[in-house]
């Protein structure tokens, strides 16, 4: 068990290795309900806050978007359903109080719903264990009755995996979990989680982005909504026009004169890995980024991480140098994701 | 192999009939680790000194240093964990042992805990 967020998590339960081979093999269990779940009535409201076309997005469909502050940095990355009454979306555990406070002082209505439980289920064999929400593709959302329990099921996940996250009310949770696991789900814990979603290339907030990093540097351009980024500001409210419009002229900049750091991948040689605060130098000499998150990738065998370095640096194929207990570590720019997506659309 | 000893820092070490002591991870260190990945030693002939880093292991998701149970010299390293570091997890008190050392003060080896209280050590810790 380890703290993450201020909930005791499970880092794993048969180890990391099998529980990450699990999901990339068969069918994985995570139980993510540290993560903040709320609804929003107000869609037209919300979508003015975030950079992403969320008021173009349809009933009963799902999609990644970002809290941005004023500067254009990253509050939080969080995951948006459409679910007709209501948009619901999902928080990140260490930034759901703040969320909640920023989009209510933006004068957006948000019912929490913390209380609620949410259990990933990833990997190819995920819907065979969940036959009840087979018919959902890629980033369709839905409620779906399993085993008798009302749930809000999205064909999404944070591994790369096909699968789904299923959210129910926190007392079913336990017996959500248990039907899931008597169908085969293996049980995983925040260990592997983090090396899939490292594999998958799927950045992790507090890790690779923050308040400090500007969407475009952590390659998240796909959240950005040409549409919305040609309005030029990401609310309507004129209190809070001009600040967001700050943040979409940073972003806009950015785009237009390229970031001076870009989120890459890094391959290394050998079978040391490179973590989190690790310098990254030109072979020889000169720094030019840092590790911002790494872990042994158990489906390549071999050291990966991400990290920022100078935009003339985050060419594929370039050859860095990664600094561990002084040492240096030979590693190349490898394209993201290292271990390709397996999304069913 | 003649008793074995533990430290707080879950390292074993037995003192072989050559008079080197053979240090390892303990069995619940390598659970409490996880999959090991990679494992660094420390160059035969280094002078340690007891509770210095000498050292590494990583796991898929963190590295941890060992330290040195004793101070002593360096003798002889443990390759058969580099190349195949999944030892450790499997034969972490036999042969996937780290490092020998030529101890400065064998007399320092009473400063260590024999397996009743390292079990009793472990108890302390849930």
């Amino acid at each position: 068990m380890v703290e993450f967020a201020g909930y005791d998590m499970p880092l794993q339960y048969q180890g990391i290795m099998a529980e990450h081979l699990a999901c990339r093999t068969g069918a994985a269990l995570f139980d993510v309900s540290h993560m903040g779940q709320a609804e929003i009535a107000e869609i037209e409201a919300f979508s003015r806050l975030v950079p992403g076309d969320i008021a173009g997005l349809k009933p009963g469909r799902q999609r990644y978007t970002l809290l941005l502050n004023e500067a254009g940095g990253v509050l939080d990355d969080l995951m948006v359903a459409n679910l007709g009454q209501h948009v619901q979306v999902v928080l990140n555990a260490s930034r759901k109080e703040a969320d909640v406070a920023h989009m209510r002082s933006h004068g957006v209505a948000v019912t929490t719903r913390f209380d609620r439980a949410l259990l990933a289920l990833q990997g190819p064999k995920a819907v065979e264990i969940l036959p009840e929400a087979a018919t959902l593709k890629f980033m369709d959302a839905a409620p779906v009755q399993i085993g008798g329990i009302d749930c809000i099921v999205t064909r999404s996940g944070y591994t790369g995996e096909d699968g789904f996250e299923i959210g129910c009310a926190g007392f079913d949770g336990e017996a959500l979990a248990e039907l899931l696991l008597a169908r085969g789900a293996t049980p995983a814990g925040l260990g592997a989680r983090d090396s899939l979603r490292l594999e998958a290339g799927l950045c992790l907030y507090g890790n690779d982005i923050d308040e400090t990093t500007n969407p475009v540097a952590a390659g998240l351009g796909f959240a950005l909504s040409k549409k919305r980024l040609a309005e030029g500001h990401f609310l309507g409210a004129a209190a809070v026009q001009k600040a967001l419009a700050e943040g979409a002229a940073a972003v806009q900049k950015a785009l237009a004169e390229g970031a001076a750091e870009n989120l890459v991948g890094i391959k290394l040689e050998g079978r040391a890995p490179a973590r989190a605060g690790a310098e990254i130098r030109l072979p020889g000499g000169e720094a030019v980024g840092r590790v911002t998150s790494g872990v042994f990738s158990p489906t390549l065998n071999a050291p990966i991480a991400l990290g920022y370095v100078r935009g003339d640096c985050a060419k594929p194929g370039t050859t860095l140098e990664l600094i561990v207990r002084d040492k240096p570590l030979s590693g190349q720019v490898t394209p993201l994701p290292f271990v390709p997506h397996n999304y069913v659309r | 192999m003649s008793q074995i000893f533990y430290s707080k820092d879950h390292e074993w070490v037995a003192v072989g009939a050559d008079g080197l002591a053979t240090i390892g991870i303990t069995d619940h260190a390598q659970a409490a680790l996880g999959d090991i990945v990679f494992v660094e030693l420390p160059e035969p002939g280094r002078n340690v000194a007891k509770g210095e880093p000498c050292a590494v292991v990583e796991s898929v998701k963190a590295a941890s240093d060992v330290y040195a149970p004793l101070s002593g010299t360096v003798a002889e390293v443990n390759q058969a964990i580099v190349d195949e570091p999944a030892k450790v997890n499997a034969e972490a008190e036999a042969d996937g042992w780290f490092f020998k050392l030529r101890l400065e003060d064998p007399g320092s080896l009473t400063e260590l805990m024999d397996r009743a209280g390292y079990d009793e050590f472990l108890g302390t810790l849930a």
